[in-house]
């Protein structure tokens, strides 16, 4: 990481009379988790490597409202919502592009009727259309010849049908990408959704992450990827529990990417 | 047959269709106490979701064994049934095969086809029965299903089986009589199932095989009309309602929930500057005071409770559900019929009323789904995903979340402390917004 990253505001965008080509919505787990840090500056180093015009809002950005969302707390949401909604109108946001599926299905799918409407994109397919496009050039790098699983983010795939964009990226690095008995559709959760997160499981026989966790090891993979920073913690975590982190990563699919580049 | 035998065919059926009737009106109007929602958008998206998913059986199959054996049972019932429209002409005519002089080799055809499928329906039946008392697969065998959901689901499968093998050794017997000297029957149909069970009335007399086969033509009509009024107590519902169902199913992306309108209102009213936060209430004597998220199902859509009397309880959305499969309370099939039974209550408690509910101190949250399952739920839309009949349990679970949120406050403690983060920092967790970009100069 010898250069810096270079990230800046609508605010300052606007005073330079400039309109980014996307705006990148960062999240709350990607501006304030420790982990989840490390996938957006990876995403923004390659941001910064493709020239892509973009910028973040900074200090004006607030939580969606998807956790008040999904526990019940439709008034905590819909002032969430509406207060982005001004300032992502004042900016006259077009394009957003975010590394939490959660943020991109509210802002995709909830933020229309209450007076939002942007072209929302998970970063998986902004990257995959970076390289469509010829601007993003990827080869294996360190990753060539592991074995990588995709864990299928639920609001990312059930919920919005995006299941080829990370499984193309991933492929780009000429790895070997198992899939896990339970893929796709028929995705396990990770544990964390509807607002699980933030509380603890009720009582049972064992927690989701563990399961998960249990399916990606079963295809004994290098590393697990992951296009949620939920997923992320909820798999690290798993993998903490069975005594495998010596052996097996999680990762973002933007820091495949980035780390294959050596960016 | 004799002229007795017509009226009282006739009788059997306006007694049989009668009941049904009057059970599909019951449905209906259990179904419209549900809250109004908007299904009519976009028709040509909802027929074909109706074509493929109820009339193709595409989800189906996606567990291929249950898949294709359930097809044999689902074509076996609306193949045959076109039989039974043979079947109510003779019996009221008092004619015999009426249809095989002018439908001629079609008519062999169709009779020959419709006794394979009987026999499939047979085998799939048997299978199925296998599966939930013997290999006892464990969404059958779950704490759900106590009690009647249990026996219900076998009643289904002998009376399939009853019909199915009646209607053979209906053909059967007719075989018989069709083959012998003097032919009492004339010749009609092939028959390539029952040719191997004439033989058994070999030796009988012909006065005594006519009685043996009255005997069955009588008992198979007569436990359709039965098996039919069975529907409205049963979960076998799904037959009728399944087409409807994936007719009005939700067309939006799964992960897009409602916003409640209600709640727009009022936060467009916080937001905005010019409005007069002493102003009276707009008086409208109309207006019912609606609460926040359901309680009771009354307070569902009617869509969610057209779901709940749909659902067979086939269990695949508990059996995918990551909060059942590790160890959880929730089950989505049980927030289905858990719907469905308080609405059977509720419907009843009006008819015994006079057609107006009277509160019976119970309702759909605590009294038959508790908190506790509603919170294990991930909404990860598995369950949604998996129904074969695109029922949404998570719709349920997500409107008694916002009772209990914005109704009750009764939010897990860690949970309120998530959305207080949110409403005074912007983020779930304690962090300031005036934070938010320092990641960019963080090593």
């Amino acid at each position: 990481m010898s250069e810096s990253l270079v990230v800046p505001t609508m605010a300052e965008m606007l005073a330079q009379g400039t309109q980014p080509e996307v705006l990148f919505w960062v999240g709350c787990a990607g501006s304030f988790d420790d982990r989840a840090k490390k996938i957006t500056k990876a995403f923004v180093r390659i941001l910064n490597r493709t020239n892509v015009s973009f910028a973040v809002l900074g200090t004006e950005e607030s939580c969606t409202g998807d956790p008040a969302k999904r526990a019940g707390n439709e008034f905590l949401f819909q002032m969430q919502a509406m207060m982005n909604i001004e300032v992502l109108n004042a900016y006259e946001a077009k394009k957003i592009v975010t590394a939490c599926p959660h943020c991109f299905n509210t802002l995709k799918n909830e933020y229309p009727e209450l007076g939002g409407n942007y072209e929302v994109i998970h970063h998986t397919e902004f990257l995959k259309s970076l390289i469509d496009d010829g601007r993003l050039t990827v080869e294996g790098g360190q990753f060539k010849g592991k074995k990588i699983t995709f864990h299928d983010p639920c609001y990312l795939g059930r919920a919005n049908k995006v299941y080829e964009a990370p499984r193309d990226l991933i492929q780009k690095l000429d790895v070997e990408l198992v899939e896990m008995k339970r893929s796709k559709a028929n995705g396990l959760c990770c544990g964390a959704g509807g607002a699980q997160m933030f509380k603890d499981a009720e009582p049972g026989n064992k927690e989701v992450n563990v399961l998960r966790t249990e399916d990606a090891l079963e295809v004994q993979p290098d590393i697990i990827a992951a296009g949620c920073p939920f997923c992320n913690t909820m798999l690290t975590d798993g993998i903490k529990h069975a005594h495998k982190e010596g052996e097996v990563k999680v990762m973002d699919v933007a820091e495949l990417i980035a780390n294959a580049q050596d960016l | 047959m004799s002229y007795l035998d017509n009226i009282l065919f006739a009788i059997l059926l306006v007694v049989g269709f009668g009941f049904f009737t009057a059970s599909v009106k019951k449905i209906i109007r259990n179904i419209n106490l549900g809250v109004d929602v908007d299904r009519k958008d976009n028709p040509k998206a909802r027929w074909k979701n109706m074509a493929l998913i109820a009339l193709g059986q595409s989800k189906m199959v996606r567990r291929p064994v249950a898949g294709i054996l359930h097809i044999f049972v689902y074509v076996g019932f609306i193949i045959i049934n076109i039989e039974l429209l043979e079947i109510i002409i003779d019996g009221l005519a008092g004619t015999h095969r009426i249809f095989a002089p002018y439908l001629g080799v079609v008519y062999d055809v169709l009779i020959a086809s419709f006794e394979i499928l009987a026999i499939l329906v047979i085998f799939a039946v048997t299978v199925f029965w296998l599966r939930r008392n013997f290999i006892r697969l464990k969404r059958f065998i779950h704490s759900d299903l106590k009690g009647f959901p249990k026996s219900d689901a076998n009643y289904i499968l002998y009376f399939e089986t009853v019909l199915m093998i009646l209607f053979l050794l209906m053909n059967a017997s007719d075989l018989h009589l069709q083959n012998v000297p003097g032919a009492v029957f004339h010749k009609a149909g092939a028959f390539p199932v029952s040719q191997f069970i004439a033989p058994i009335f070999n030796g009988l007399s012909n006065e005594l095989v006519v009685l043996l086969f009255e005997i069955f033509w009588w008992l198979h009509i007569a436990g359709i009309l039965v098996f039919m009024n069975y529907l409205y107590f049963s979960k076998h519902l799904h037959i009728l309602l399944a087409f409807p169902n994936t007719y009005f199913a939700n067309l939006k992306p799964e992960g897009q929930f409602d916003n409640l309108e209600s709640v727009t209102k009022e936060v467009k009213l916080m937001m905005d500057p010019n409005a007069d936060p002493f102003a009276a209430a707009p008086a409208d004597e109309n207006a019912v005071l609606s609460k926040f998220g359901a309680s009771d199902v009354q307070d569902l859509n009617w869509v969610q409770l057209l779901n709940a009397y749909t659902c067979t309880e086939c269990g695949r959305c508990t059996s995918s559900c990551p909060a059942n499969q590790t160890g959880k309370k929730l089950s989505p099939r049980k927030i289905m019929m858990d719907t469905r039974d308080r609405l059977t209550e509720v419907g009843k408690n009006i008819d015994a009323n006079k057609g107006v509910f009277v509160p019976d101190n119970k309702t759909l949250l605590n009294d038959y789904i508790t908190p506790e399952e509603l919170w294990a739920c991930t909404s990860c839309n598995a369950c949604v995903e998996e129904c074969p009949v695109n029922i949404s349990p998570l719709s349920i679970i997500m409107d008694m979340r916002r009772y209990l949120v914005m109704e009750q406050s009764a939010a897990p403690m860690s949970l309120n402390a998530m959305m207080t983060n949110i409403e005074n920092n912007g983020a779930p967790w304690q962090y300031s917004q005036q934070d938010r970009l320092n990641w960019k100069n963080e090593n």
